[in-house]
């Protein structure tokens, strides 16, 4: 099963590593990761996109609260929770037709064009992976220059929040 | 004061209590070797290689159960430590390592004798830092001691660039008496629900068992492990890294479980209702196959570490918790309750066990003309009266030591469990006899394990550490050729020692007493010899059938009850049969 587990990880040179090798070293799944600082520098806030059985997850937990670099440990998946990622896609606009179609799709899908030339658009959406994914599906896959996904990140709903 | 911060890593380890440094100096840690020389507080042992500095530091920790403390170089100096450090890891024990590291400036830069060791450790250590600030120098080095002995204790490496050590850069020193880590809480006090329960389920089992592991000595819960198995009567076995927690010669200790436990121990196992396990870790060389492991048992895992439990096998009631304070309470629970023993069917259960023992599962043919390793090592076990230091390298050897030895106190029997490290045995044992200078210290080990760190016969004599090295001599590398015999069709591949130094010349050459023996009729005289040598290093070689194995055996894919069994107990068990009095 897919589990959305958040961070807060000493804001430190190595943290990071020590992260990402804890899954390549027990052979854990990675599907996203990501990471930033947060309004205390001293902490970065991590949300890890992983599959695996329950006694699996449960391990990861496990482990992960064990590196000292880990400071607090949430996995939101039995909770009510809110889940991001970002895009931007390089697409070819050349003519007419297709630049008119481009921007239509984007429109339903609510994406911004935010970089524009005589051949290209760069467009920037925002949504949940299955929404990402939809968009690029109903791309033509001929036009698609390049994807940049950011993994996704996550918050809970409601009062609950991952703070010390 | 104003020190260096060479100094400050001095005076720090005088503060914090350190006696001895294992080390080797090399580029990067001049100016603390240099800050050393001018003290005479901690006293380093110069190894002949990084290796061995790591293993003596861990023999000297798993003795004393203080923490062991290295100081080495940059690049090879730190690489070389990591076969150490590793071992100190899989087996929990603290270590301090301190590797010296290039000057910052040049970090990045392919610098001579650059490793990234942070990087290169980071997989095989409980935590590590890489000093970047002078200020931060003490209160780093004590985090380090922090992490390393609390909780489950493990290995700590604190890599130190060069110019952090410069000696006319002088700060203000205070010793840290205490620092705090945020994210780092060990919790030793298990839940008093999940105790109570525990206790209510141990007292309902009508076929228990008590498995124990190394958790046991790193928390110095052996007198309350033995109030509690003597309270409840039940029978407990315990891992390669438990032997000595509760006394071997004790007529509830069944023998140590796993691949080459004994017969009845697996058997127990196999046949209990109810299973309480404490600082183990259900480790695949104990477990056999899982999916049939312990089929009728209830599972009660008590452990320091949240992520042993459940890892493997899954655990019916969980307690994260110390050994000592989870038995301390559960021992007030068993006195408070009303339930009680079952006494009738424990009886009828130490039945069982006391049938499965008489099969005699270690018991092995004596030969006129050879030398059993076995009777080797029992005749250790004699001359020592069971009261020796025993270290062991890793093979056969570590078997017989761990089947035969009788180790009745703990920390007394050390060898590389986890991650079964060929050459820890006698760097080990220089660690030991370091802290306990007036004990026997005996290192099993055998003619292919003892050549892997050997060099340190020379560190045996500078610092004046007489060792006894009992060499179990079968020119094989035993355990591989084990299998080989097992499982494939005997091609002995590559497990003949050929070529092998006269040890006895060899370990005269390095200023030590040899004695070879290769008759049964000597072997007492030989061993009585070398122990009575009370200021000696003594390298006995004893030269062993060369096709001996070690019995029972849980091969892979078997389960407690599929062990293959010696031909001497297949003799007992087909006569048993034969009488119908197999159990």
């Amino acid at each position: 099963m897919r589990h959305i587990i958040s961070l807060l990880v000493e804001n430190e040179a190595g943290a990071l590593s020590r992260i990402s090798g804890l899954f390549s070293a027990r052979g854990y799944n990675i599907e996203s990761l990501t990471v930033a600082t947060t309004e205390d520098q001293t902490l970065s806030r991590m949300t890890i996109i992983t599959t695996g059985s329950d006694r699996i997850i449960e391990q990861i937990t496990k482990q992960l609260n064990k590196l000292i670099d880990v400071v607090k440990l949430q996995d939101f998946t039995e909770g009510n929770f809110i889940e991001r990622e970002m895009m931007f896609v390089k697409v070819k606009a050349d003519g007419e037709s297709q630049r008119a179609e481009v921007k239509r799709l984007s429109d339903i899908f609510r994406a911004r064009i935010i970089d524009v030339t005589d051949t290209t658009f760069c467009i920037e959406l925002t949504g949940s992976g299955d929404k990402l994914d939809a968009y690029i599906r109903s791309m033509h896959e001929n036009n698609i220059v390049e994807v940049v996904r950011s993994g996704s990140m996550g918050i809970m709903r409601g009062e609950k929040a991952l703070t010390l | 004061m104003e020190l260096s911060g060479s100094e400050i890593i001095i005076q720090f380890l005088k503060d914090e209590g350190v006696k001895h440094l294992f080390g080797y100096p090399g580029g990067a840690v001049l100016h603390i070797y240099d800050a050393l020389q001018k003290q005479d507080d901690v006293e380093h042992i110069l190894v002949r290689h990084e290796q061995g500095a790591t293993h003596a530091a861990d023999g000297y920790a798993r003795a004393t159960g203080k923490p062991g403390v290295c100081l080495v170089t940059s690049g090879p100096g730190a690489t070389n430590a990591i076969t150490g450090i590793a071992t100190a890891y899989m087996d929990s024990v603290p270590l301090v390592v301190i590797t010296g590291q290039v000057p910052s400036h040049v970090i990045g830069q392919d610098a001579f004798q650059e490793v990234d060791a942070v990087g290169v450790s980071r997989p095989c250590v409980k935590h590590n830092f890489l000093v970047k600030d002078l200020n931060k120098l003490a209160e780093t080095l004590k985090k380090a001691f922090f992490v390393a002995t609390t909780g489950r204790p493990g290995p700590v490496v604190v890599d130190i660039p060069k110019d952090i050590t410069a000696p006319h850069i002088k700060i203000p020193y205070q010793y840290p008496e205490k620092v705090e880590i945020r994210s780092y809480n060990p919790n030793f006090k298990g839940h008093p629900r999940q105790i109570k329960r525990a206790v209510e389920l141990l007292l309902s089992a009508k076929r228990p068992i008590i498995y124990t592991g190394g958790g046991i000595i790193m928390a110095d819960a052996s007198q309350e492990l033995r109030e509690f198995v003597r309270k409840l009567g039940y029978p407990i076995t315990q891992t390669l890294m438990g032997l000595g927690a509760f006394p071997g010669t004790d007529s509830q200790f069944i023998g140590m479980l796993g691949m080459h436990g004994t017969y009845e121990a697996n058997m127990a196992m196999h046949e209990c209702d109810v299973l309480i396990c404490i600082g183990a870790r259900f480790d695949d060389r104990i477990t056999g196959v899982t999916s049939k492991f312990c089929p009728y048992a209830q599972i009660i895992h008590i452990d320091i570490d949240p992520a042993s439990i459940s890892k493997t096998i899954n655990a019916d009631i969980p307690i994260v918790g110390g050994a000592k304070q989870v038995l301390i309470e559960m021992l007030k629970q068993i006195d408070m309750t009303e339930l009680e023993v079952d006494k009738t069917a424990l009886d009828a259960w130490w039945k069982t066990i006391k049938s499965w023992q008489a099969q005699d599962s270690f018991a092995y043919e004596q030969t006129k003309d050879l030398i059993q390793p076995q009777a080797a090592v029992e005749e250790l076990y004699k001359v020592t009266k069971g009261d020796a230091y025993v270290t062991s390298d890793v093979g056969q050897h570590q078997m017989y030591a761990a089947q035969f030895y009788h180790f009745d106190e703990p920390r007394r029997w050390i060898n590389s469990g986890g991650l079964g490290t060929m050459g820890f045995g006698l760097p080990a044992a220089m660690g030991v006899k370091l802290a306990f200078p007036d004990k026997d210290v005996a290192c099993v080990t055998g003619e292919g394990s003892i050549q892997m760190c050997i060099q340190e016969l020379s560190t045996c004599l500078q610092y004046d550490l007489p060792v006894k090295i009992i060499n179990l001599n079968n020119r094989y590398l035993g355990m591989v050729r084990q299998w080989q015999e097992f499982f494939y069709e005997k091609r002995y591949s590559h497990v003949y020692m050929d070529s092998l130094p006269d040890f006895v010349k060899l370990t005269e050459a390095y200023g030590h007493v040899g004695i070879r023996v290769d008759h049964p009729d000597d072997l007492h005289d030989a061993m009585k010899e070398a122990f009575k040598l009370k200021d000696r290093t003594v390298f006995l070689d004893i030269i062993t059938d060369q096709e001996a194995n070690v019995y029972p055996m849980i091969s892979a894919g078997k389960a407690h009850n599929e062990m293959d069994i010696s031909p001497l107990q297949q003799k007992v068990q087909a006569s048993l049969k034969a009488k119908g009095e197999l159990v």
